[in-house]
């Protein structure tokens, strides 16, 4: 009965993916960036999040009209609503893994203090989380927010490995100081990008349940 | 405090049963919406607070209603006495053919009040609460059906106002007037909630939104959820309370 307004909650449904296909390529390219040490990777991601900023715009003025025109109610009204402060935190998880390839681009002509282990591991458990996270809007999956949710925990106890292993090496190598302060904020990077994921699994809870979630 | 008390209330246009077992609590000094599809009985449910029904021929009721605590269905209940508890708003606004000053005093007159000062008193205080008085107190001879259709409606609150009711039921209230009159009437509701408890029924379901503290969603009869407004509207309970409100009905 009202097809309109279906369609275009399904266009906002896409609109969401597509940006969740964005940032999610923007974490993997710049872990790779750091691996790799390359610094035209990492460029074009920092060029990339215009993208990103954009779309959290475009998305934005979708929301804000189906507001004004549609005056959503109920389930409708909690999408619209959870989609706007999703938003939010995937431009923010954007700006990070932005943040993350100028580190790239520093560190490109230096060598590592060590070879990049956990680093990468962090990498994969947030390029999971957020990917989850926007699947379980997606597909409208409580459960699967949840998962999100629990795993982040698993974010958290890597960033708590590198911080004690760059501390360790600190003590021994004052010569790198830079360096290790660097790599502590590519995890601190990555540890926030997980926390966004878990705001982005809340409010896909809050959407389909009309509650938020207790833990 | 409870106002009204809805108790297996059922009701019957002959063999049509047009009111089911309902069960509702309202409360005092709130704002109470009913909202439903054509024919879900919620003017029906109105009509049956102020014994409306009661001139409907082959209508029939079990159960009851309970207004401070009182059967108004209970045996020796004034009828009139509940009529002037109890004030009624309807659709269209509707004016006797007479003036400002009379359409308002015709209630209290009817209740013996004869004193030209008393009624000028009930005339000013009635056309005050009803937000309208700076708009005709320089004109009340002035035929009531000289002025706009939300100058009337306002005008028939003033008027139910008069007899100094406690509740206040509105029938789809704005549903003929323009939005600004509509902007208006909303407003006052919300200022007459202070001293009047208030039973709406209404099309508009933001009206509901902004407006009501409560919600009651009927259909085919049944009050399928009643609850608080806020709630109903984000987080409605039953499907099919969520299909209506969100048009996905049918």
């Amino acid at each position: 009965m009202r097809n309109r307004f279906d369609r275009e909650l399904d266009l906002l449904n896409e609109q969401l993916i597509e940006m969740g296909n964005l940032i999610e390529s923007a974490i993997k390219t710049a872990v790779t960036a750091l691996e790799e040490q390359d610094v035209e990777l990492a460029k074009r991601i920092v060029e990339k999040d215009k993208e990103v900023d954009n779309m959290e715009r475009d998305i934005e003025r979708r929301c804000l009209k189906l507001i004004l025109q549609q005056q959503p109610v109920a389930r409708d009204l909690r999408l619209i609503s959870s989609a706007l402060k999703m938003i939010t935190d995937m431009e923010r998880i954007g700006d990070q893994a932005s943040d993350i390839s100028e580190i790239a681009i520093r560190l490109a002509n230096v060598k590592y203090v060590k070879e990049l282990v956990h680093i990468p591991q962090m990498a994969q458990a947030t390029i999971k989380i957020v990917k989850d996270s926007i699947d379980s809007f997606v597909r409208k999956d409580t459960e699967l927010a949840k998962e999100v949710i629990f795993y982040d925990d698993k974010v958290d106890e890597l960033f708590d490995i590198i911080k004690d292993e760059l501390v360790d090496i600190i003590r021994e190598d004052i010569e790198h100081k830079e360096q290790i302060v660097d790599l502590l904020m590519v995890a601190k990077y990555f540890e926030r990008i997980g926390d966004h994921a878990v705001n982005i699994a809340e409010w896909v809870y809050f959407a389909i349940e009309g509650e938020h979630f207790r833990y | 405090m409870d106002k009204i008390f809805i108790k297996n209330f059922n009701l019957y246009y002959d063999n049509f049963h047009a009111l089911k077992n309902i069960n509702m609590n309202i409360k005092e000094k709130e704002i109470t919406a009913l909202i439903g599809p054509s024919g879900c009985g919620k003017s029906t449910l109105l009509k049956s607070l102020n014994r409306m029904n009661d001139l409907v021929e082959g209508c029939r009721i079990e159960g009851d209603i309970f207004i401070d605590d009182k059967s108004i269905y209970g045996n020796g209940y004034d009828v009139t006495l509940l009529r002037k508890r109890i004030g009624m708003v309807f659709q269209k606004p509707n004016p006797f053919p007479m003036s400002i000053y009379d359409n308002i005093a015709y209630g209290p007159r009817i209740h013996g009040i004869k004193n030209k000062q008393k009624l000028d008193q009930i005339v000013e205080r009635s056309l005050r609460a009803a937000a309208i008085w700076d708009e005709v107190k320089d004109d009340l001879k002035k035929s009531a059906l000289r002025i706009s259709g939300g100058q009337q409606q306002r005008l028939c609150i003033a008027r139910a106002l008069a007899v100094e009711p406690d509740v206040l039921l509105m029938d789809e209230p704005t549903s003929a007037l323009d939005p600004i009159s509509t902007a208006k009437i909303e407003e006052l509701v919300q200022e007459l909630k202070k001293d009047y408890t208030i039973v709406m029924v209404t099309h508009n379901m933001q009206q509901a939104a902004r407006i009501s503290d409560k919600t009651g969603f009927m259909l085919n009869g049944e009050l399928i959820e009643f609850g608080k407004t806020v709630d109903m509207f984000t987080v409605p309970k039953d499907k099919r309370t969520e299909d209506y409100i969100t048009g996905r009905f049918g």
